[in-house]
């Protein structure tokens, strides 16, 4: 519990790096977390090889889902798509640098991993598919 | 009230938690903890004379039809009710609720009717109605909130003209403690002719409740936001008007008779009762009614009243922090809801769970009020008979470690 809210994750929802919006954006998604009215949308550029060249977020919402969504961005510019589609629950409390979170928590932490999915596939994700 | 006494008859305060910090729980808006007397009254039903009610003819079957009915009496007589034949147990509040739309709306309620609603509303209040307005084409018309966090009953006298068929709202929010006028409301909407449904949930478990004087026509509360146990709630209705009703469940108990292609439906209140009820949950619920009137609900009020006050009176002292809802303190339930400007609730719940103070995050299933106050969600303490001040003092402390996490400067 600590770990949760260490100086890494604080630093990431009050300095947030990639917060913004990109216009135009190549891929462009948003969701929201019903239980707690936290929103997120993320906009992504993409070369023709398919490698994200550019990323941000916007939208509102606890420090867990904002430093995820920022530490989520940072680690996605430079890699393809198709890696992207890849990505599990474990990398994203990888990034977080936390072992478990509890279910309700848990949605926070995965609410940018669900749009960025959302992005790539064009369509809404459920949670148990991540 | 004797705080030491209530502390001792509530088993979950005597564990403290892994760090060795007692529990400090504000959440008794969404559900109370449960006295011992109401966890044995349970045990008891179950390990010495379990039966089904109503049917049987041995003895243990008696035993356990005369504890449900008992409490049926002690209802009745807590809200001041004339007949038993008035109080039907339903599963909760929202099943309640769901039973008069389903039955009483689906019935009397036509296409370009009008019902007036409050954007004060908890989600079960809302819903039911909104899913019989689908169906049905009837208008929904709601009284707004002022500023100030009360319901603008300037606004209600205009909507009556329309002549509404019903009026439904809260008698205290979940949300921001408010006590609206229910007798004057209710009195007003006879006089423009409609019924009026009285959300009780929050209003039961809190005040003294004379449903004959208030002269609602429908009230609905839940056992587990009094004490009681999960799972048993009340419908109470006007005798008249649930006479007239259709059923709402079809199924065994609800039934005089049945042949192959149709039924005859009992007498009140067993009409609107179908299947096996929550009998050791009916009897939990006597056993909770009881330790609460040993109490007193006028001592319970004031002691509410007491720790909220001090509640207001140290929250405004936070920088950033503002309170949803009325900021007096005389005549308001003990619900406060409030945001901090520099983070979201969810993160100040996780950080009072640190420190073992359970309070609730988000939207307390009443996001039209979070609307109507544009805000996203918040964090609401609410406190009952066995919070003390010193549970507002380790909130306030829990809120200064939330600020120097979170804090700007």
């Amino acid at each position: 519990m600590d770990d949760l809210y260490r100086e890494n994750i604080l630093d990431h929802y009050k300095n947030p790096i990639y917060k913004g919006t990109l216009e135009p954006a190549d891929l462009s998604f948003e969701d929201e977390n019903p239980l707690c009215g936290d929103h997120l949308r993320i906009d992504l550029r993409v070369d023709e090889k398919g490698n994200v060249t550019d990323a941000r977020f916007s939208g509102h919402g606890c420090a867990i889902s904002q430093a995820s969504a920022d530490l989520l961005l940072e680690s996605i510019i430079g890699k393809n798509i198709e890696d992207l589609k890849k990505l599990t629950k474990e990398d994203i409390l990888d990034l977080l640098g936390i072992e478990e979170l509890g279910p309700v928590r848990l949605k926070c932490a995965l609410l940018s991993l669900k749009v960025l999915k959302g992005s790539l596939y064009g369509i809404g994700q459920k949670d148990e598919d991540l | 009230m004797d705080e030491k006494q209530i502390i001792q008859d509530f088993p979950i305060f005597h564990q403290p938690d892994r760090n060795g910090k007692t529990l400090c729980y504000l959440d008794s808006a969404a559900t109370t903890q449960k006295p011992l007397s109401v966890l044995e009254a349970m045990d008891t039903y179950y390990k010495t004379y379990n039966a089904n009610i109503h049917r049987g003819v041995y003895h243990l079957s008696e035993l356990a039809t005369e504890a449900h009915e008992t409490t049926r009496e002690k209802i009745r007589a807590w809200i001041h009710a004339r007949s038993t034949t008035e109080i039907i147990f339903t599963r909760n509040t929202t099943e309640s609720i769901n039973l008069v739309a389903y039955s009483w709306g689906r019935k009397n309620l036509n296409a370009g009717d009008h019902m007036i609603l409050t954007e004060m509303e908890h989600h079960s209040n809302l819903v039911p109605w909104q899913i019989l307005a689908e169906e049905k084409g009837v208008e929904l018309d709601f009284i707004p909130i002022t500023d100030a966090g009360e319901l603008d009953l300037e606004v209600y006298r205009q909507l009556l003209e329309k002549h509404p068929k019903l009026v439904c709202a809260t008698g205290m929010s979940n949300v921001m403690g408010t006590i609206p006028p229910s007798k004057e409301m209710i009195s007003a909407a006879h006089a423009a002719g409609a019924l009026f449904l009285l959300d009780g949930a929050q209003m039961v478990p809190h005040m003294q409740v004379d449903i004959r004087d208030l002269d609602a026509d429908f009230f609905a509360f839940s056992a587990h936001k009094m004490l009681g146990p999960t799972g048993i709630g009340v419908l109470y209705g006007k005798e008249s008007l649930l006479e007239a009703m259709p059923p709402f469940l079809g199924g065994g108990d609800m039934i005089k008779k049945v042949h192959l292609r149709s039924f005859s439906a009992n007498d009140l209140p067993y009409k609107f009762e179908a299947g096996t009820p929550a009998i050791a949950e009916a009897i939990g619920f006597g056993a909770a009614i009881d330790y609460l009137a040993q109490i007193g609900m006028d001592a319970v009020f004031e002691h509410e009243s007491e720790i909220t006050r001090y509640a207001i009176q140290e929250l405004m002292k936070i920088p950033g922090l503002k309170i949803i809802g009325p900021l007096t303190s005389s005549n308001r339930g003990s619900a406060v809801s409030f945001t901090l400007d520099y983070v979201h609730p969810h993160d100040v719940a996780q950080i009072l769970d640190r420190e073992n103070i359970c309070v609730r995050a988000g939207h307390h299933c009443a996001m039209p009020v979070h609307e109507r106050c544009n805000v996203d969600a918040s964090t609401r303490a609410s406190f009952y008979i066995y919070n003390s001040l010193t549970d507002v003092d380790r909130l306030i402390d829990g809120l200064k470690i939330v600020h120097q996490l979170f804090g700007q400067d």
